[in-house]
């Protein structure tokens, strides 16, 4: 197991120098270098060589290229063009809000949808059924930042039982410890603190989580359709074992199998893009951060964003696998 | 009386907009306590779904309609509700698949598919289960029981895997075990080991076996009495002896026929049935098996024949039997018919032992 993980670990390498490669290039060849990403326009060729030079632009391209890596390997992501603050610096601040959001999505995607496509699995052709495969669809269609619209005009701005924007009520004064707002509430026992972060957490996770859960919804209930007619379900029935026995032990744990690769996935995609929910919201994530970087041409920040994706995409895989093995044995790592 | 008594059983499947599928057409037949009888047939006879509907394992589905009666030790097995009915199988009736790798769970160890029946029905647990299942494992051949236990399917090898299907099975010491093709998934030489395992485990514990196959060698080797199914229904009735020697349905003679036989003369053809069990006649309509039969006469068709009982309780259902060799066709002919059972049955004398088909080999052990 252990000798799984690290191996898996060690995969990251490669993968990150073929990403950095890739960003390297991509860099150089922006659109007039970046002296025009940073100076504009109207920058006078002087200008644009002296930033060049400061930059180390007019230096051989494999030393510009050994500089990169040895600044990614330092974690040195650079300065961000539009704050001036250090990469580093903003993800460490921003990146823990979007983690919690997408957690909060993922456990009310997943403790509804599981359960609801089960049970749509049982009642097959009944109205639970029907309900829950059209109310999927629906959460398909509904594009997010409607949705969130929607949510913030109804339960924030007209009933006004959560709040409309903002990670935590800035006048608790809560005190910061790792950036995760609902740890640190925890961490230094201010349960106000934490229990204003969650609060702030459960409208934009709804609206977030609309999407995993309609897709959760219906895969576990294909799944537990298919599981449902194996042999070996049979078999368990013909044991006589009660109906609670067969279902927990041999429907629900086979039909997991394919939910658990689409949470990987889907986890995945929400870490790095929860760019709308967080703008409707005023969430101060990552996702509203790159979204800005985008927009105002902050190289820095994108190149930071994508290496930072990177690596959590084969992080959730890699928890994926490992949860995979958990479940089943056939794949189970040695 | 019969330890399970199958009166009558009917599964229908209806299907909106489409003609219903009649799988079990009144079949009947008995089992007694210690007994092996077998169900043969070809596919789609509806050997399997009887075992199904007997067992109450039939998928739940809009359109399926169960009827008659399964008499097992005085319960109508077919009216029970779901609770009853679970605590019977596995413990008075169980069963063995056809498939042992899709038979079992595959992400659960051995070890915990044999003790949940025996929690459930002998309410074992622990170490006490443990040990219980690994004397079970070691009891249907398979070595290093305590190690399988934590093993998984995919672990074991395709006979290991029915063993301990099988082991599952007796775990609670049915009275009746029904066997659904149990060796029609593994290779010849393990399914000779299977049998042979089910015909001892039968003996010793005095268990009576079902068993359903379309193998005519595992029921020449193993049943004592053989019902013969086509369409749905019993259509030949008889103990293991005469039916191979004096089968007279003309389907259990093609079944017979069908089979290589390692004393057949050099250059002998093999006598398939022609057509396939498609080629159905509505019971309703007539023999079922009449479009594919060699002995069809006019009396075929326009109403189904009755079954007609024989000397020695075997009984057919066909108006043109095979004749017995040795008698004249009017000693073979029909004796009497079903529903009048108590009527004395003309005594035939014992067949001799060259028939058309040459007798199963002799395997009886003293």
């Amino acid at each position: 197991m252990i000798r799984f993980i690290v191996r898996r670990l060690l995969q990251l390498i490669p993968t990150l120098f073929g990403l950095s490669i890739l960003l390297f290039i991509w860099l150089r060849r922006l659109p007039g270098g970046p002296e025009t990403a940073i100076l504009g326009e109207r920058g006078t060729p002087e200008m644009r060589a002296a930033i060049r030079h400061n930059l180390g632009l007019d230096e051989p391209i494999m030393i510009q290229y050994g500089r990169f890596v040895r600044r990614m390997i330092r974690l040195d992501l650079g300065t961000s063009i539009s704050t001036k603050r250090e990469v580093t610096t903003e993800f460490l601040q921003r990146f823990p809000g979007t983690v919690e959001l997408t957690i909060t999505a993922m456990v009310i995607a997943i403790g509804i949808g599981i359960p609801l496509g089960y049970l749509a699995a049982r009642r097959r052709g009944r109205l639970l059924d029907h309900l829950s495969v059209g109310g999927s669809l629906i959460g398909i269609c509904i594009p997010v930042f409607f949705l969130a619209y929607i949510l913030k005009a109804i339960f924030s701005e007209n009933l006004g039982w959560f709040p409309s924007s903002g990670r935590q009520d800035p006048t608790l004064g809560a005190t910061r410890i790792t950036n995760f707002f609902v740890l640190d509430g925890l961490m230094t026992r201010e349960w106000d603190a934490a229990a204003d972060a969650l609060w702030h957490l459960v409208l934009p996770g709804i609206a977030l989580a609309s999407i995993p859960l309609a897709i959760i919804v219906r895969i576990t209930r294909a799944s537990v359709l298919e599981v449902l007619n194996e042999d070996f379900v049979r078999t368990a029935e013909a044991k006589g074992l009660t109906e609670n026995v067969v279902r927990r032990r041999h429907v629900l744990r086979n039909s997991l199998l394919p939910v658990v690769t689409s949470v990987g996935l889907l986890t995945g995609g929400l870490l790095s893009g929860a760019v709308l929910t967080e703008t409707v919201f005023a969430f101060s994530g990552i996702g509203a951060f790159v979204a800005e970087a985008i927009s105002q041409r902050d190289y820095p920040v994108l190149m930071g964003f994508i290496m930072i994706i990177a690596v959590v995409y084969v992080l959730v895989n890699l928890i994926v696998d490992l949860s995979y093995s958990l479940i089943d044995p056939r794949v189970r790592v040695r | 009386m019969a330890l399970l008594e199958v009166d009558d059983l009917s599964v229908t499947f209806a299907r909106r907009n489409q003609r219903a599928v009649h799988a079990v057409d009144g079949v009947s037949f008995s089992v007694d306590a210690g007994e092996v009888v077998g169900l043969v047939g070809e596919s789609g006879c509806g050997k399997s779904v009887t075992s199904l509907a007997i067992m109450g394992l039939l998928p739940k589905q809009p359109g399926l309609r169960v009827g008659g009666k399964a008499v097992f030790d005085g319960t109508d097995l077919l009216q029970l509700d779901d609770r009853s009915r679970r605590d019977i199988r596995g413990r008075d009736i169980a069963m063995i698949f056809q498939d042992p790798l899709s038979s079992l769970n595959p992400v659960i160890p051995i070890g915990l598919q044999v003790t949940e029946v025996l929690t459930r029905h002998r309410g074992m647990k622990g170490d006490a289960a443990a040990k219980e299942a690994a004397q079970l494992l070691d009891r249907v051949g398979i070595p290093d029981p305590k190690r399988r236990l934590k093993e998984y399917p995919h672990q074991l090898s395709g006979g290991m895997r029915q063993r301990a299907l099988i082991a599952m099975a007796v775990a609670c010491q049915p009275r009746l075990l029904i066997a659904d093709e149990p060796t029609t998934a593994l290779d010849v030489t393990i399914q000779a080991q299977i049998l042979e395992l089910l015909k001892d485990l039968v003996r010793d514990s005095g268990t009576a076996l079902v068993m359903i196959t379309h193998d005519l060698g595992v029921v020449a080797g193993m049943c004592d009495t053989i019902n013969v199914l086509y369409g749905g229904r019993v259509v030949e009735t008889a103990r293991r002896r005469p039916l191979f020697r004096e089968p007279r349905h003309p389907y259990t003679v093609g079944l017979l026929g069908s089979v290589p036989r390692l004393d057949a003369g050099r250059g002998e053809k093999l006598n398939p049935i022609p057509g396939s069990v498609r080629d159905l006649l509505p019971w309703a309509d007539g023999c079922a098996f009449a479009p594919r039969c060699t002995r069809r006469v006019d009396a075929c068709v326009g109403q189904p024949p009755e079954l007609v009982l024989a000397h020695d309780g075997r009984s057919y259902r066909c108006v043109n039997p095979a004749p017995v060799p040795g008698l004249t066709p009017a000693e073979a002919a029909p004796v009497t018919v079903a529903g009048a059972a108590d009527v004395p049955v003309a005594d035939e004398p014992p067949a001799p032992a060259a028939g058309p088909v040459p007798a199963p080999r002799e395997e009886e052990k003293p």
